[in-house]
């Protein structure tokens, strides 16, 4: 069976699969259960400074979308930092880490952003015996309003900042969370990179309303007829820190900084997507929150079938896989040329591929009256709209012309590879050689 | 010493009360709001649906379906009655596993069609729950239209003719309206009382008067309706059924099935009406599915259909078949009546010939106290003036007659299939010719 140990920054743990900073990792009773379900790693919800703890709203902290048989979509959050005192959930972190010595416990930490509140906590932790910290740069709702979360993470010189003071105040490895709340996941993970960071992971959640009570005409959740923006995360997310993830793992600067993905792990299938865009380990909340700590199981198993089908002993084989396969659109292939092909024995003439294209898109389509559907080559561009409206598995797909063949909509024989760069259309092609 | 269903001879209240309400509950029970959400998912909201070219009345499925989905119920309902004014009733007693269901594409992709039947049934409870009728009269014409019989054809007829501002009388037979869906269906297709809350529910529309005790050839002749109307629809469905020509069928335990099942449906508990410890249905339509699973839901010990055809011959629907051998209705095909005796009847068997029946010379005898015939209803009554296609009123496209004025639908008609949705389909239509007619 395949090995899914995994060392990150580090800090080893029996598989690369960690509970996220969150609810679920908030007491020692919740991380207890969880390792005693499988789960490789804990990041501990993130602890703040010592004092009169935070609150928290006590009407509803989340809000969802859900799919037609209430499968949760999405979830979206306004629960702030841990509202337990600091010193109890010190106590707590040392006896869970003492009895599990071979799991990962990472603390997630959230103080203002000032070197002494760092210099203050970062021994308290270092003391329980923690394997490391995450700075949560990325809460996106509450403490960002008082200049901490995501407020640190939307300023990259804040994240070099306070990482650079993190860093001078332990050997910890330390791991800086990101928010996604930006417009270029690039410079904050640079500015972690320059402070000295030894990971950064992402995402945190996505500012977020998950719907409006069209009765009341207020944002759910709703607090006593007013609601927030939370924080987005969840299956739905996944897309988004997927690409996050890629954009960090690609970037010449960032390259050789190691990634904890984050946003929407439900599957261990998902956990090998983030892996192969490059990162070394993946952290799950919303799954967890959904179903139990139990999915961890079908991770484990899911993960180690996949690999001894692929030959794979460990994970780290898988980590960046991906990573030289995402490209710009500038290198992509413009004589790539595919044509779609509908296997007609499995058409079950539902039409939604004819109405899609011809409604929307290039009436590449042809529908008889006796409902076949062909695809005219002349008009088909490709696109793969009907592919993906089309409720059959398997019955739509793309053939590939070979070079030499003529595409009989642009007329042109396929030739062999050339990009945008030397198109006779871009204005600033260069030369083809 | 009260009746079970050992009992010899035919007995009323074999089962108890409450057996028998159980034994008659829906059919197809309602879903709820999750499970219409669920159900109504599945849908892929097809181009130009299959579905749709299915239904007699046309209703745009896949649009009532997203309807449902979002959240809105009663506008599906709308999409469904502004093409079926009686879809509540067509939802519960369509055989959709031959239209609709049959042509939804889950039915090709994975053999489990989107439930369309229950999901119309969802939309049109929740508007009719509301009682107020949803369509308004447009401004009267000053037209005066009678309709014969307050059946699904009538009905619907009645009601597009008041929704186009022409006013309406509907003369009827019997003591109540609704035709089949009142006095036909099987009991648990249409439980309760929602024959007639729906006839009401179609009045609703206003414009619409009915006369019962009405019946044509009776006190009623088309010569005085043609005189006292400016048109008229005649929907009154198969007054007759077919003769059972064999030794024995006019002895006292023999009855024709849609009769006993008629007063069956107007039994308030259904404890009163006799039914034999074996009986014996036959015929191979609806009517003798029904008659065979209603006699077993009310205790007869032994049910048996016999169809002189094969299998693949039988009227009734696979569905309808598998529902009657659920129930544990025996069904022998292959089986022509000889003889009706005392306590049983004589069977020939059959076979088919190069596509024509012959008997074998073989024979059998299936005990019986009671025996329901269930071969087939004829046109009864008509006016001899009209002229006929085979054994039913010739209507063309539009559902007129060879009289002019003279329009015709449903069972009584020719063309389609003798089903509720196919009279709606035909009663609409014709309206809407007679409201072109008029106007011109």
């Amino acid at each position: 069976m395949a090995d899914l140990t995994s060392t990150f920054v580090g800090i080893k743990s029996p598989n690369p699969f960690w509970l996220a900073s969150a609810p679920p990792t908030d007491k020692e009773y919740n991380v207890r259960r969880a390792f005693e379900a499988g789960w490789g790693g804990v990041v501990w919800k993130t602890l703040g400074e010592d004092g009169p703890p935070v609150v928290n709203v006590n009407g509803p902290r989340y809000g969802a979308i859900h799919g037609p048989d209430r499968r949760l979509l999405g979830l979206n959050n306004i629960e702030l930092i841990t509202d337990r005192p600091l010193d109890v959930n010190l106590r707590e972190i040392k006896a869970v880490k003492r009895d599990y010595p071979d799991r990962a416990l990472v603390v997630s930490l959230m103080v203002p952003c000032e070197e002494e509140p760092w210099k203050r906590i970062l021994p308290l932790v270092e003391e329980t015996g923690a394997d490391g910290v995450e700075l949560n740069f990325g809460c996106p709702h509450g403490m960002a309003e008082r200049g901490m979360g995501s407020a640190v993470g939307q300023v990259p010189e804040y994240i070099e900042m306070v990482t650079r003071w993190v860093k001078q105040n332990t050997r910890m490895p330390v791991i800086v969370k990101l928010t996604p709340n930006i417009t270029d996941i690039r410079r904050p993970a640079e500015a972690a990179k320059r402070g000295g960071a030894d990971a950064v992971s992402l995402i945190n959640t996505i500012n977020s309303i998950t719907s409006v009570d069209l009765d009341n005409f207020a944002p759910e959740p709703t607090i006593d007829g007013w609601g927030a923006h939370g924080g987005y995360c969840g299956p739905a997310v996944k897309p988004i820190a997927l690409n996050m993830v890629a954009e960090i793992a690609r970037h010449p600067e960032t390259a050789d900084l190691p990634i904890s993905g984050i946003g929407g792990v439900t599957t261990w299938r998902d956990a090998a997507e983030f892996i192969a865009l490059g990162a070394g380990n993946v952290q799950v909340c919303t799954a967890v929150m959904t179903y139990g700590f139990k999915i961890v199981q079908e991770m484990i198993s899911g993960l180690s079938q996949y690999m001894d089908e692929k030959g794979i002993s460990s994970v780290d084989e898988i980590v960046g896989r991906a990573v030289p396969k995402v490209r710009d659109w500038n290198d992509l292939n413009l004589n790539y040329v595919t044509k779609a092909v509908i296997d007609q024995d499995k058409c079950i003439k539902c039409a939604r591929c004819h109405i899609a294209c011809e409604d929307t898109s290039h009436q590449a389509i042809a529908m008889s009256d006796d409902r076949v559907f062909t695809v005219k080559d002349e008009e088909c561009v490709a696109c793969n709209l009907c592919v993906n409206v089309c409720p059959v598995d398997g019955c739509i797909t793309m053939r590939k012309l070979e070079i030499g063949e003529t595409d009989p909509r642009t007329g042109e024989v396929v030739r062999e590879y050339a990009n945008w760069t030397t198109h006779p259309n871009n204005p600033s092609a260069r030369a083809a050689q | 010493m009260p009746s079970d269903p050992f009992t010899p001879g035919v007995a009323a209240g074999r089962l108890s009360a409450d057996r028998i309400a159980a034994n008659f509950a829906d059919l197809h029970p309602p879903l709820d709001d999750h499970q219409a959400a669920v159900e109504s998912d599945r849908c892929y909201f097809c181009y130009d649906a299959p579905c749709t070219q299915a239904c007699p009345t046309s209703i745009d499925i896949p649009l009532f379906i997203r309807q449902i989905s979002t959240g809105t119920p009663e506008a599906a309902a709308l999409t469904i009655f502004s093409q079926n004014i009686l879809g509540g009733m067509c939802a519960r007693v369509c055989p959709t596993e031959t239209l609709c269901e049959e042509a939804c594409v889950r039915h090709e992709a994975e053999g489990k069609p989107v439930e369309i039947g229950r999901l119309q049934r969802h939309a049109t409870d929740r508007l009719m729950a509301r009682n107020s009728h949803p369509f308004q009269r447009a401004a009267k014409t000053g037209k005066h239209v009678a309709v014969v019989g307050a059946g699904p054809a009538g009905l619907a007829c009645a009601h597009r003719l008041a929704m186009k501002g022409h006013d309406v009388t509907i003369y009827e037979a019997r003591e109540k309206g609704g035709g089949l869906n009142e006095y036909g269906i099987a009991a648990y297709k249409a439980p309760g009382s929602f024959a007639q809350d729906e006839l009401d529910w179609v009045l609703g529309i206003g414009g619409i008067r009915i006369e019962f005790g009405r019946r044509l050839s009776g006190d009623l002749t088309l010569d005085d309706l043609r005189a006292t109307h400016d048109a008229v629809f005649l929907g009154m469905g198969l007054g007759g059924v077919n003769a059972l020509t064999v030794e024995g069928s006019e002895r006292n335990h023999v009855e024709d099935a849609v009769d006993w099942i008629a007063r069956l449906r107007q039994s308030a508990d259904k404890t009163d009406i006799p039914v034999g410890r074996d009986v014996v249905v036959i015929g191979g339509g609806m009517t003798a599915i029904d008659a065979a699973v209603q006699a077993r839901l009310l205790g007869a010990l032994n049910v048996t259909i016999a169809y002189r055809r094969d299998k693949a011959a039988m009227a009734a629907s696979e569905f309808e078949q598998n529902l009657a051998t659920s129930k544990g209705v025996r069904i022998i095909y292959n089986a022509a009546p000889r003889e009706i005796t005392d306590t049983g009847v004589v069977f020939v068997r059959t076979r088919s010939e190069g596509g024509k029946l012959v008997e074998t010379g073989e024979t059998f005898e299936i005990a019986a106290d009671q025996v329901l015939r269930a071969i087939g209803q004829t046109l009864a009554g008509q006016p001899e003036v009209l002229a006929l296609e085979g054994r039913k009123i010739a209507v063309d496209e539009h559902g007129r007659t060879s009289l002019a004025g003279v329009w015709a639908g449903g069972d009584c008609a020719s063309g389609g299939d003798d089903l509720t949705v196919t009279a709606v389909a035909e009663g609409r239509d014709a309206a809407e010719d007679i409201h072109a007619a008029l106007g011109a």
